[in-house]
């Protein structure tokens, strides 16, 4: 097993004339929690949605554990174990918490319409195991109190930890959190930072996308900062920090 | 999950199975007419559950859905018939029905899985028109489906040397055949509501209504949302083929013009009015939308006559007059349907709450 989870490849995306990525090239370590942060628009999202197979990147390519993600298969990378939560949160909003997170077992559990028709042993097996296993990740995240409540009706803080709990129902090596801290407050950002140490401490890979960079410098082991799509460098917090191009593109000024 | 051997729901299931046993009885006084009607509703409540897997559960918007029962009524009639000289028997042509059903939901599901809502709906209607009208012309150069004539002759429904068709003594009941298919109807109507219950609740029921909600969302937990879809128009459509089989040797005749689009609406219309994804709520919209029409083509006339002394509007003209000023008022103020989920209602609740004040 080597040490390198993640490595992006001279990745490159560009809407028309607008290039979204040039070329960034990035490895992330098993156990890490790797901070990607960068202006509006610098191609954070982006990144992720290539990486994730939701966009096909114009150029270069992913590594996933030794495997080439395949681009244009999202059902693919979380089959592989990367697994993602979304900007602006998109959760099923008619289904009840737990049905959300029993959504995301779905990846890892076989039965299919036949098992369905028949119920017979394995299916009902499997069954249980899936709703037992929810309602753990439901625990974990701290809302198994809200079950049965449907997931729109979830306060907003709710809502963000119901997500990162669907995906980690589909037991990711990678999970990846898109901007999880937008529009939380102190109190909201500090729980969501013992969260994400949680999880990290528990075996699982973070990519972290953050505005807030208090949270990503105090957070992360390694950050990564992107501006108009390029890299600008990939270090320590400590180092990126003093960086003089970082504080001109995003910190300072 | 609900205790099944509870007295209370004993009682309910006991009194559920005595009414479904004497219904074709009551119905049936009023003349085997109704009793027919009595099976249209079951077999329309088949295709309202197949199509609410598409529609309900999976949230794609199918207005061809009668194609799928039209070709289930077609391999009967093919394969059950003098037009071809074939006589199948039921437990082989039923599957044969069912599986030419789901090929046809695959052919329709594979080109129109980008495509969702109205789209969806505008190439799912084409697709319904297309398959009527080969019907409608596949009778030259060679003669398949004998156009617009359609076929007769078929075979009813004969399980070893009991036929379905025609009147006989069963256990010293004389049982016409209307009331034997009835029974056979229930019994398939059960067993299709069971599937569709625990279909509902299984994991590929999660993984439709995750589609339902947010595709996006539902690719990035690792659901297959091409296979998952394609299987839903499968399985939608292998229920709407069992549904033409039975339509076919029930009736003994078919022809292309039973499967015009206005069915695929109506079929539609008892899933929506009785509350999408909801399994209880469909099959009320369904027998409600079969037997609505039925009981207004009795009513119009005597009712005008009592109110005016002559017919002042054509009965059938009136009838679906009435009919479509029932469903505006059922959407106008039951948005949800009229028995929706309890998750529906909820989400819709606040609008039909206040304007049933």
């Amino acid at each position: 097993m080597s040490e390198i989870l993640l490595q992006a490849n001279q990745v490159a995306k560009h809407f028309g004339g607008v290039k979204a990525l040039r070329d960034v090239s990035l490895s992330i370590r098993r156990g890490e929690i790797y901070g990607l942060i960068g202006p509006n628009g610098a191609g954070k999202t982006t990144f992720f949605n290539c990486m994730t197979g939701l966009y096909i990147p114009d150029g270069g390519g992913f590594t996933f554990d030794g495997v080439a993600l395949q681009a244009d298969a999202p059902h693919r990378a979380a089959e592989l174990g990367i697994a993602r939560t979304f900007q602006n949160i998109r959760l099923f909003g008619n289904m009840t918490a737990l049905e959300n997170v029993m959504v995301g077992r779905h990846v890892r559990t076989k039965a299919g319409v036949f098992g369905a028709m028949f119920l017979n042993r394995a299916t009902r097996d499997e069954e249980a195991a899936i709703r037992q296993r929810a309602i753990d990740l439901l625990h974990y995240v701290d809302i198994a109190d809200r079950a049965d409540d449907l997931a729109k009706n979830l306060s907003y803080g709710d809502q963000r930890r119901l997500e990162i709990a669907r995906a980690l129902a589909t037991e990711p090596k990678l999970l990846c959190l898109d901007e999880p801290a937008a529009g939380m407050n102190a109190t909201e950002t500090e729980e969501l930072r013992l969260l994400i140490e949680g999880i990290s401490k528990d075996g699982t890979t973070v990519l972290l996308i953050e505005h807030d960079v208090k949270l990503v410098m105090g957070l992360c082991d390694r950050v990564a900062v992107l501006d108009y799509g390029a890299l600008v460098i990939e270090d320590v917090p400590a180092v990126v920090q003093k960086d003089q191009r970082v504080i001109e593109a995003y910190l300072g000024a | 999950m609900k205790n099944w051997l509870s007295p209370k729901s004993m009682t309910g299931i006991a009194l559920i199975a005595i009414a479904l046993l004497v219904l074709p009885h009551v119905v049936g006084m009023g003349g085997q007419a109704w009793v027919r009607i009595l099976n249209f509703a079951i077999l329309y409540v088949f295709l309202a559950l197949g199509l609410n897997i598409v529609v309900g559960f999976a949230g794609l918007l199918d207005l061809g859905y009668i194609a799928f029962y039209a070709v289930g009524a077609y391999t009967w009639a093919l394969l059950a018939s003098p037009h071809f000289g074939l006589h199948f028997p039921v437990w082989a042509i039923l599957p044969i029905g069912a599986l030419m059903a789901c090929v046809f939901g695959v052919l329709l599901g594979s080109p129109t899985l980008k495509l969702r809502g109205d789209y969806l709906a505008i190439v799912t209607l084409g697709f319904g028109e297309i398959i009527r009208i080969f019907l409608n012309n596949l009778n030259s150069p060679v003669n398949i489906t004998n156009g617009p004539q359609g076929i007769t002759l078929i075979d009813p429904v004969k399980v070893g040397d009991f036929s379905f068709a025609g009147t006989s003594q069963i256990f010293g009941l004389t049982m016409t055949g209307p009331e034997k298919y009835y029974y056979l109807l229930v019994a398939l109507a059960l067993l299709v509501i069971v599937i569709n219950v625990r279909l509902q609740h299984s994991r590929i029921g999660r993984a439709w209504q995750a589609i339902r909600e947010d595709e996006i969302a539902a690719k990035a937990v690792g659901i297959n949302t091409r296979n998952i879809k394609l299987l839903a128009f499968a399985m939608g459509a292998s229920f709407g083929g069992i549904a033409g089989g039975i339509f076919s040797a029930m009736q003994g005749f078919v022809s292309p013009e039973s499967f015009s689009l206005i069915e695929s609406i109506m079929v539609l219309a008892m899933v929506v009015l009785g509350g999408m994804g909801h399994i209880p709520g469909v099959i009320l919209g369904a027998v409600l939308l079969t037997f609505l029409p039925e009981a207004l083509r009795y009513a119009v006339t005597p009712v005008q006559m009592a109110l005016f002394g002559k017919i002042l509007v054509d009965p059938e003209s009136l009838r679906m007059l009435v009919f479509g000023l029932a469903l505006v008022l059922v959407m106008r103020f039951k948005p949800a349907g009229l028995w929706p989920s309890p998750e529906r209602s909820r989400e819709l609740g606040d609008k039909s709450a206040e304007a049933v004040k």
